[in-house]
């Protein structure tokens, strides 16, 4: 089962700790269940006998003994919390390198809202769970052994009895547990949309509030809601009907006791104080039954949990670092896409196929074509995001899979199509390429993507702060800072996934002729909509489904490739209309 | 930067589990049967101790009346051990009844036995649907508390979803709810039923020795007084888990949201170490806050077991004294086990129920929050005609005015085009006009009404929105266009699709309008779902369109398409488009000029470029950043080598 396999591999640094746990809470079962041995004592010798000074004796064991199992537990609650509050550490921390090593195609395959669930509720579910086992539960499967064995030692003639009582509650306490399974799986997915609903609501407040749909999303809600609180109910119902359950057992037992203890005790085969601690023996071992049992009751939950980390943790990344990298230290420029095609698993058609382009340093290439075309997937190759399934990208003549990845990264910038900034200052997002940049650059590179005015305007400048996202910022600002980020990290290469969308005619124009400037020799890759940009690049690729259908300068295109002239005139038509 | 949270305040756990009980207490039907229950319940369970009690004394009354000479009268026999000296013994004798001579009473045992067992049952099965109940209920609680937190986010006002981190907000809206809701759901039924039990024994305990039962009492203010003490810096160190639990998450969030930028810049490591830092201060703070409360447990149990010591110690002696009988005793001590069980339970969910009441004080920070101002039942005027007029209207976030005096009339069927550099005040304009916002003074009308004085759904069923950031929910390209207007059918659609040039994109997909679409899909292309928005604006019908038209993240030929479309949608509607396309502009019927919040300039392309103010500077920069690239480079200050 995945969520032992999981608690095994996790626990294993800690054997150390888990087994003076172990230790501990047998010292303090072994405290438990010698009272009810000394009360016999006390009984039988001390009241049966009327000898007062024994029952003080007696007493006074009792109380040394208790003492001991105190302090035994208390060690082992701290032990206990240390070891399941480092355990989630450790899952933490492996779940979320894990997913950072993993390339853009698993992470949306998972789904990142469905990642950030598994990196932090699942593993919260299974490290309560090990808590529990840790600090309490590990002592009820001892009682219950060692209550058995006390037992029996006091009067085995008994034993039948609790040979039969035992199995059958673990058998009826098992049953329900095993129906519990599949609607507590079911349970946790309903949570899930719940909270998906919840989060679009969230995102999407203004759409919602303008188009006066909050009855709507309301209905929507409360489907999603009364879906989670009838499966849960379920749920409970079952959980509820544990505890009669013990109980009748336990009574029905302590009757069975009685009845042919009593028959005992009257053929002189035992004594009445043996029956008394007999009693005592027989609701421990039941109570701890009942403790297994909430554990189990936790299981079903934890184990869908440990099935969702342990999906992440096993996901391989499609994109991996080579094991010995090119020695090259330093990229000159030079991109180079050989016959390249990308087809996702199990798709019909390839994302991009057949696709070539040479890039040297000083040259801007433009990618066109119409939505769909794959534009941002050719973009991502250069980077390394996603790897070809066919046909090679090379950087200075190396494919890109032999690269040292701290070697491409630092020659590569991307400015993606979505502008995201992480929260922090605007310094902190700046120098995420380069995170030596001096204030100097910082304003450099401010200045080139036109964005000085912005910060300089902004309360602190540098130190503005930017909340996660950049939503405290317009999406203009959002993408002029991508821009200068790009710009901070001086990289060789330049991929620019439709930079400019957010800003206007104007702002675009100056931004351009400045990062013209600033980057002469490197090499840029232009994902490109405005006809403006594409007509002076010094190499064009026409994309139209995936497949080159065009390459070259812009007045040759204009000859040779009819989608492109297609184009060129729809943007001249809309500029005709201006 | 957001309100005060509970992890600055002061934990106060009093009034937030009393808010939390109170949520259960709203199920008055199902609470009043669950009292009853759980009280006949706990009464059946704690007879048990005392039909056990008469059996073991059933039992002993036997052993001892068997080693007594038979025949003889109780009293006799008494008597004889008393000239002998074994008062203890006599006292016993007489106490309990025992028959000289008479092994164990098998009738009678059998009798109570069989009581034992039938009240068992009796009291499992009011216990089993005592369970149900409280389960129906808590859920009950829950989702009435899940309804309520989402109609709470319906009614913030747009200017504080603005400011305030969203991940965080989710958080609570997401983690703590479901926190609470456990809590509610598993928690607190189980505290009831050991409440109720511990107060059932104490009852019982006293009808058998108020002496013993003073005894076992003596240490529960003792226990409880630790207890509280424990708890009070356990809760401390609980509210500081969530809070960096909430940190991690904002991490998380942000980490694998930005992926990509992570990889393509090669910060994995620092982001890792970050993360690695928070995360084990969580583990830190977790630890202490577990083991604080772990400790509950284990001093339940030490009191449980004193007393258990007392009672054995003290009952023998007054059984010996005559006080008491055997199985007086045996029943006590099965009732104090009884009373130490819940309260040890209690204890041992005390680490459940501060984490519980932790989350609820999130929860209900976030229900307290200031709402929108409440909706004003006034009128809009029956006859739709489009005419939108800002009157001296400023507004500002308390931080510097985002707009300032500014007065706009648009008349119907007017195409208002806003210009102006980023940060002049055109988003918030238009916010002024949705009232997503409320101005701070000045007024806002449409067709002369104040658009304050109407309910909003009223005021927004006559708008139409189409904005930079293209919301899609997770559902149907149909559903998506259907948004627009409540109630538009298929047909409505198809209408809307049409006239705004989406239905050939949509019937090109191969799911066509049933393709399934969500905010993170990536089987639409951003100028796609852009043309979904513009249609689903078009079946809302509005009489007044806003539009942003920093909606060029599109590609040249859907380009061409959006413009139709937009056109399409703004054919005899009144309206307000922040523009960045210089044909909007200057076809536009008024041109609004903004800068720092303030209207400069007012009036249409022609007269604007007579006017040589900001407007002919804006345009003749763009039409030379539009003909002539090399003039735009002279034109720009020199440009800054940034590496090389």
């Amino acid at each position: 089962m995945l969520l032992v396999g999981l608690v095994r591999r996790y626990l294993a640094p800690y054997r150390g700790r888990v087994a003076l746990l172990l230790l501990l809470e047998l010292l303090s079962v072994v405290a438990i269940l010698t009272l009810p041995v000394v009360n016999a004592d006390l009984v039988d010798r001390g009241l049966a006998r009327a000898d007062l000074d024994h029952v003080w004796r007696a007493g006074g064991l009792m109380l040394l003994v208790s003492l001991g199992q105190a302090v035994a537990a208390a060690v082992s609650s701290y032990t206990g919390a240390w070891v399941a509050m480092s355990f989630g550490r450790d899952v933490r921390r492996d779940v979320f390198e894990h997913v950072g090593r993993l390339s853009s195609l698993e992470v949306h395959g998972l789904g990142v809202p469905s990642l950030i669930t598994r990196c932090t509720n699942d593993v919260q579910q299974v490290q309560m769970l090990v808590l529990m086992t840790c600090t309490m539960i590990l002592t009820a499967p001892l009682m219950m052994v060692g209550g058995v064995v006390m037992a029996l030692r006091v009067d085995p003639g008994l034993s039948w009895l609790l040979l039969a009582a035992v199995p059958l509650l673990a058998l009826v306490v098992g049953v329900v547990v095993v129906r519990m399974v599949p609607s507590s799986r079911q349970a946790q997915e309903r949570l899930d949309q719940v909270n998906r609903v919840l989060r679009e609501q969230l995102m999407g407040v203004r759409v919602v509030r303008a188009f006066g749909r909050e009855p709507t999303e309301r209905e929507r809600f409360g489907r999603v809601n009364d879906e989670l609180t009838r499966v849960s109910r379920r749920v409970g119902r079952m959980m509820a009907a544990l505890t009669p359950i013990v109980l009748v057992t336990m009574n029905l037992t302590v009757a069975g006791v009685l009845w042919y203890g009593g028959h005992r005790v009257e053929a002189g085969e035992m004594q009445v104080g043996a029956l008394a601690a007999y009693l005592t023996y027989v609701v421990q071992i039941l109570a701890a039954t009942m403790m297994v049992s909430v554990m189990l009751v936790m299981l079903p939950r934890a184990a869908v949990s440990a099935e969702r980390v342990a999906e992440v943790l096993r996901t391989e990344p499609g994109v991996r670092p080579p094991r010995r990298p090119a020695p090259l230290t330093r990229l000159h420029g030079v991109v180079d896409l050989v016959d390249v095609e990308v087809r996702h698993p199990g798709a019909d058609a390839p994302v991009l196929s057949g696709v070539s382009l040479h890039a040297e340093p000083g040259q801007t290439v433009a990618v066109v074509g119409s939505t769909g075309a794959g534009k941002t997937t050719l973009v991502s190759l250069v980077a390394r995001l996603l790897d070809v399934t066919a046909g090679q990208v090379r950087l200075d003549g190396t494919d890109v899979r032999d690269l040292d990845p701290a070697v491409l990264a630092a020659g590569v910038g991307l400015v993606p199509q979505r502008a995201y900034l992480f929260s922090g200052t605007v310094a902190t997002n700046l120098r995420l390429g380069r995170p030596d940049a001096s204030e100097a650059e910082l304003w450099q590179a401010l200045e080139v993507a036109q964005a000085r005015d912005v910060v300089e305007a902004m309360d602190g400048g540098l130190e503005a702060a930017v909340l996660p996202g950049g939503t405290n910022l317009s999406g203009g600002q959002r993408q002029r800072l991508c821009l200068a980020r790009a710009l901070v990290a001086r990289p060789r290469v330049y991929l620019l996934d439709d930079a400019f969308s957010a800003l206007d005619a104007s702002t675009e124009a100056r931004a351009r002729a400045a990062l013209r400037a600033a980057t002469r020799d490197a090499t840029v890759l232009v994902v490109a909509q405005r006809a403006a940009t594409v007509e002076d690049a010094d190499d064009i690729v026409v994309l139209d489904q995936g497949r080159p259908v065009g390459r070259g300068r812009h007045d040759e295109l204009l000859l040779t490739c009819a989608t492109y002239r297609e184009i060129v005139a729809s943007q001249q038509l809309a500029e005709a209309s201006r | 930067m957001s309100a005060p949270t509970a992890a600055d305040r002061p934990t106060r756990l009093g009034p937030a589990v009393r808010r939390l009980l109170g949520l259960l207490a709203e199920e008055r039907l199902r609470m009043a049967a669950v009292l009853v229950l759980t009280v006949a319940a706990v009464g059946l369970t704690v007879a048990g101790p005392v039909l056990v009690g008469r059996a073991v004394d059933t039992i002993f009354a036997g052993v001892v009346g068997s080693g007594l000479p038979a025949g003889a009268p109780p009293e006799a026999v008494a008597e004889q051990l008393r000239t002998r000296g074994q008062d203890e013994l006599a006292t016993m004798l007489e106490r309990m009844g025992v028959v000289p001579g008479a092994g164990i009473d098998f009738h009678a045992l059998g009798g109570l036995l069989l009581l034992v067992v039938g009240v068992s049952a009796a009291s499992a099965l009011a216990e089993l649907l005592q369970g149900w109940l409280l389960t129906d209920a808590a859920n009950a609680a829950a989702r009435r508390l899940r309804t309520r937190v989402e109609e709470k986010v319906h009614r913030l006002p747009v200017a504080y979803l603005d400011r305030v981190p969203r991940g965080e907000l989710l958080s609570t809206v997401t983690n703590d709810v479901d926190n609470v809701a456990r809590t509610l759901s598993q928690t607190m039924s189980q505290l009831l039923v050991s409440l109720l039990t511990a107060v059932g024994v104490v009852v019982m305990m006293l009808t058998i020795s108020p002496l013993l039962t003073l005894v076992a009492l003596v240490v529960v203010p003792v226990a409880t007084l630790l207890g509280r003490v424990l708890m009070r810096r356990s809760q401390r160190l609980f509210v500081q888990q969530w809070a960096h639990t909430g940190e991690l998450n904002a991490q998380v969030e942000e980490a694998f949201t930005g992926h990509e930028l992570v990889a393509a810049y090669g910060r994995r490591e620092e982001v890792a170490a970050r993360f690695a830092a928070t995360n084990d201060r969580l583990k830190e703070v977790g630890h202490r806050a577990q083991f604080l409360s772990g400790l509950m447990n284990p001093i339940m149990v030490l009191v449980g077991n004193v007393s258990y010591v007392v009672i054995c110690v003290v009952g023998a002696l007054r059984v010996l004294s005559g006080g008491m009988t055997l199985g007086g005793v045996v029943a006590f001590v099965q009732y104090s086990q009884q009373l130490t069980a819940p309260l040890s339970q209690v204890a041992s969910m005390a680490n459940l129920v501060q984490s519980g009441v932790a989350s609820a004080e999130r929860v209900f920070d976030l229900l307290d929050l200031p709402e929108e101002e409440p909706d004003r039942d006034g009128a809009l005027p029956a006859r739709r005609q489009g005419r939108v007029a800002f009157e001296s209207v400023s507004f500002d976030y308390g931080a510097g005015p985002l707009l300032e005096e500014v007065d706009l009339v648009a008349e119907p069927g007017q195409t208002v085009a806003v210009v102006g550099p980023t940060g002049a005040g055109k988003t918030t304009l238009v916010n002024l006009l949705t009232r997503f916002y409320d101005p701070r003074t000045g007024r806002v009308t449409l067709d002369g009404v104040d658009v304050a004085s109407v309910p909003r759904a009223a005021l927004r069923s006559r708008l139409g929105l189409v904005l930079q950031d293209t919301w899609l929910f997770h559902g149907t390209i149909r559903d998506n266009i259907a948004f627009g207007r409540p109630g538009a059918t298929d047909a409505d659609v198809r209408r809307a699709a049409e006239a705004t040039f989406v239905d050939h994109v949509v019937r090109a997909l191969p799911d066509g309008y049933d393709t399934v679409v969500d905010e993170e899909a990536d089987n639409l292309s951003a100028g796609e779902r852009q043309l979904v928005t513009i249609a689903r604006a078009f079946v809302a019908d509005p009489d007044v369109l806003v539009l942003d038209e920093a909606t060029s993240a599109v590609d040249t030929r859907t380009e061409l398409l959006v413009q139709r479309a937009m056109r399409a949608l703004r054919a005899g509607r009144t309206s307000f488009v922040i523009a960045h396309r210089l044909s909007t502009i200057r076809h536009a019927d008024l041109i609004v000029v903004m800068e720092a919040g303030r209207i400069v300039e007012q009036g249409s392309h022609a007269e604007l470029l007579a006017a040589g103010g900001a407007y002919h500077r804006l345009h003749q920069a763009q039409l030379r950043a539009r003909a002539d690239e090399p003039a735009a480079q002279e034109a720009a200050p020199e440009p800054a080598r940034v590496g090389v």
